[in-house]
């Protein structure tokens, strides 16, 4: 009974935190401002080949 | 030397993505099996049920090997109508030893989780062999070979070794009787019927595929085998004695 | 070299001690491959190539028979696998069908059917495109020159031997992971080669970014490891027995299975595909990807959110409901970066939307978009557990996953495919963009037959087992809900047929574009040296 509830608040508190912020971390990463010209300079990989 | 470097950084790079990739993936996957092992619900013993004996072990061998799976569930779910239709829902107990498990995920056909005791033996066998000769609008295919094939005698005792690796807890009396007690069990005239049903209780003695002057001297078909699994499924458990508040957490 | 001879050696052993004819087969068949591997590197060292350069007059020297290889093993796997699954679907309309041989039996063809498809197609369209993505995206030639081969051969090899063990009865019994022991522990080492010789190839880029299509296939390549380790823990029987038990058991096991089961979904037919999406829409339209860094949150999120979604396949069972809720609830925020790549891959034409009416195989690609927008809208509808409860176990399900598989994953397929063979043959264009117009209709139109049928017949047949009569009793017996199927398998197999043909088009189209092409280059392009 008492590991049930000690890991279903765990899960709770820490799952939360965690997907929070690992989704803050990404998005952030993706629209920081100074890595625009990377990403606009990586989308054209396909098209600048041979 | 400054390109070398810079070539490094990108190097780790995919590194650390791998690693990211698999971090990330493990996570998800770990929270949600490891407690499996741990939980009281699905890891707690529930009264009558044992392991399969060698000859319902066979059964269950062929049950996987024709892909029976493919059409036909073993699990009941807790709702009205299929507790109506097939019996009391299944418990995580019943399917303990299954290795692996085959609760399925189409019915093409019914479910087979309480299939057992629910047909005569001679229904299974006609209805194997031809399942239009007893329901006509069936699309179950056929399976008369299975009445002329035998079980290879080899490696039944294999068999319940891998499974007692794997966690399930045949004792070594069991496994040194593999082989009589596959024969014992389609034969009610064997003199080792009682020793089989002290191994496994509860276990019925019958010529399951109807064919009793070939049991006799020895021979074991894929018939007597799969009906023999078919008939024990679902009945381990006593439900009249089944006390579902005792698992609550 | 010594590798090959000790598993010939090897494999020998086994089969003079197997007492099961089919597996003593195998074992034959791996012997002769190990041998037929050694007599290949024998030759290769005898003739002993000039160093391969790494580039040719300043261009990347790129590494394009493997590829070539993997593209027509993927059609031919594909048309294989449809017809298979034509035939089951035919067994179901009409069981004589059947035969009621052990051969032949559905229970033995609808996992070669599953196998054939996923595996063997969509394997080596993922294979190919990835062999080809990786190159290209990163100006430099395939890493090793054996390693590939391996891979491409070792996994085809892989196949021919679960397939024959199907058929034959050597299964372990787990939906899409059917492969016995010994089949499993070969196609490990194969993937962990393919996966160094992909790793290598990213080490050894010129170009400073790893480009996005490429983490999809790391993604895809990486976990798919980790699942197939995951669920075939197995022990056999002995090593003279094709035999093996599962370690896992009952409940756990289950989870096992869907927890690998549905990544199947989401890392192979998903991840493994998007990456096609990727390269290949932008490639096509001449655009770039609409927007990069909602790709890399489409990443992220797909891979996050995936790997928990496999409990919807277990809802109301035996398993905690802790684990279904969990399942459910992510597998509906999967529809969130479902739908962020789908719009990112349409997005992509804003501005040459035109192109779709002269590009049939564009417009392939776009209404495989399309589908993977429906389908991943379907699949959280169907992962809610009070829709569960009404659509699980019927063929609801089985109509959801070929809207995925033949919309999605094969459409996706077929557009890279009809790009790639031009490329890799080095032809102007393909034969006919007529014929790919008509293998787009027919097959479309087999779609819509299979998914729609599909629909009724599931969502008829969940409402059939929980109807009650006004005394309170069960309507109908089960076999009523059996009989009640049988016009919309017949309208299914007819979908399947139309699909079917549409695949033999294209595979004419594709002979002829190899066979009549004009060449787009002089043929002494480098890139052309054909497979030895």
């Amino acid at each position: 009974m008492s590991t049930y509830t000690t890991l279903a608040s765990f899960a709770q508190t820490a799952g939360l935190l965690y997907f929070v912020g690992m989704f803050l971390a990404i998005a952030v990463y993706a629209f920081w401002p100074r890595n625009k010209t990377r990403f606009d300079e990586a989308a054209q990989v396909p098209l600048r080949e041979e | 030397m400054s390109l070398w470097n810079k070539h490094a950084i990108f190097e780790k790079n995919s590194i650390v993505l791998t690693v990211g990739i698999l971090v990330v993936v493990s996570i998800g996957g770990l929270v949600e099996i490891a407690p499996l092992f741990y939980l009281r619900s699905t890891i707690e013993k529930v009264e009558g049920v044992r392991p399969y004996t060698p000859l319902e072990l066979a059964g269950r061998a062929i049950y996987v090997r024709e892909g029976c799976y493919n059409c036909h569930s073993q699990m009941v779910r807790p709702l009205r109508d299929e507790v109506e239709r097939y019996g009391h829902y299944s418990l995580a107990a019943e399917s303990m030893y299954d290795k692996p498990f085959q609760w399925g995920s189409k019915r093409t056909g019914p479910d087979l989780a309480r299939v057992g005791g629910k047909y005569s033996d001679e229904w299974h066998v006609a209805h194997l062999a031809n399942p239009r000769s007893i329901v006509p609008q069936s699309i179950m295919p056929g399976y008369a070979f299975l009445a002329r094939a035998e079980i290879r005698p080899e490696q039944v005792e294999g068999h319940l070794r891998s499974n007692r690796l794997g966690g399930v807890p045949y004792t070594d009396e069991q496994i040194a009787n593999a082989l009589t007690d596959l024969r014992a069990q389609v034969n009610p005239d064997s003199p080792h019927v009682q020793a089989l049903q002290v191994r496994y209780p509860g276990a019925t003695v019958r010529a399951f595929g109807g064919n009793p002057a070939a049991t006799i001297n020895g021979t074991v078909t894929e018939m007597d085998a799969l009906v023999a699994y078919l008939q024990v499924l679902g009945t381990m458990v006593d439900f009249r004695t089944y006390d579902a508040r005792a698992n609550m957490r | 070299m010594v590798a090959f001879a000790a598993t010939a050696m090897l494999c020998l052993f086994i089969a003079s001690g197997s007492v099961d004819p089919a597996y003593s087969f195998h074992v034959y068949l791996f012997a002769a491959a190990s041998v037929a591997a050694i007599f290949a590197l024998g030759n290769r060292y005898m003739a002993r190539p000039a160093m391969i350069p790494q580039e040719i007059n300043g261009k990347p020297n790129y590494n394009m028979a493997p590829v070539q290889f993997a593209t027509v093993a993927a059609v031919f796997w594909g048309i294989a696998g449809f017809t298979v699954g034509l035939i089951i679907a035919l067994q179901l309309a009409y069981p004589v069908l059947n035969f009621d041989l052990p051969w032949t039996n559905f229970g033995r063809l609808r996992p070669l059917h599953t196998s054939a498809v996923i595996f063997a197609f969509g394997g080596n369209v993922l294979l190919a495109t990835s062999f080809y993505v990786v190159q290209k995206t990163c100006r430099a030639r395939l890493a090793g020159e054996i390693a590939p081969w391996f891979v491409i051969l070792g996994y085809n090899f892989f196949i021919v031997i679960a397939g024959t063990g199907y058929l034959l009865g050597i299964t372990q019994g787990k939906e899409y992971a059917e492969p016995e022991w010994y089949a499993d522990l070969f196609l490990t080492v194969v993937w962990v080669t393919y996966l160094l010789v992909f790793l290598a190839t990213l080490w050894k880029r010129k170009e400073p970014h790893i480009f996005v299509a490429n983490w999809f296939y790391l993604a895809f390549i990486v976990t798919i490891a980790v699942l197939h380790l995951g669920n075939n823990a197995a022990i056999p029987v002995s090593i003279y027995s094709p035999k093996s038990y599962i370690v896992w058991s009952g409940v756990q096991d289950a989870m096992f299975q869907w927890w690998y089961g549905h990544n199947a979904v989401g890392f192979f037919l998903t991840a493994g595909f998007l990456a096609i999406m990727y390269y290949f829409v932008p490639k096509r339209a001449e655009r770039p990807i609409y927007s990069y860094r909602l790709s890399i949150v489409h990443f992220w999120a797909l891979i996050f959110l995936y790997i928990w979604a496999g409990p919807h396949h277990l809802h109301y069972t035996a398993l905690p409901d802790w684990a279904q809720t969990l399942g459910m609830t992510f597998s509906i925020m999967l529809w969130m970066p479902s739908w962020g790549g789908m719009i990112n891959g349409l997005m992509t034409l804003s501005g040459a939307w035109d192109k779709l009416r002269t590009d049939p195989v564009l417009r392939m690609m776009v209404v495989s978009l399309a589908f993977y927008g429906m389908s991943t809208f379907e699949g959280p509808l169907m992962s809610i557990k009070a829709v569960n409860s009404l659509s699980h176990y019927t063929d609801w399900t089985i109509g959801h996953v070929h809207s995925g598989a033949l919309g999605w994953v094969a459409y996706i397929s077929f557009g890279a495919v009809y790009c790639l063979v031009p490329w890799l043959w080095n032809r102007k264009q393909l034969y006919s963009n007529r014929l790919v117009e008509w293998h787009f209709w027919v097959s479309t139109l087999g779609i819509v037959f299979y998914i729609s049928a599909m629909w009724v017949a599931g969502i008829m047949q969940g409402l059939m087992w929980r109807a009650y009569t006004s005394l309170g009793f069960l309507e109908y017996s089960f076999i009523e809900t059996v009989d009640a199927m049988h016009p919309y398998y017949v309208i299914r197999a007819l979908g399947g047929a139309l699909f079917v043909i549409g695949s033999l088009i294209m595979a004419y189209n594709l002979i002829m574009t190899v066979r009549q092409g004009e060449a787009a280059e002089p043929e002494s392009a480098p890139a052309l040296v054909p497979a030895q």
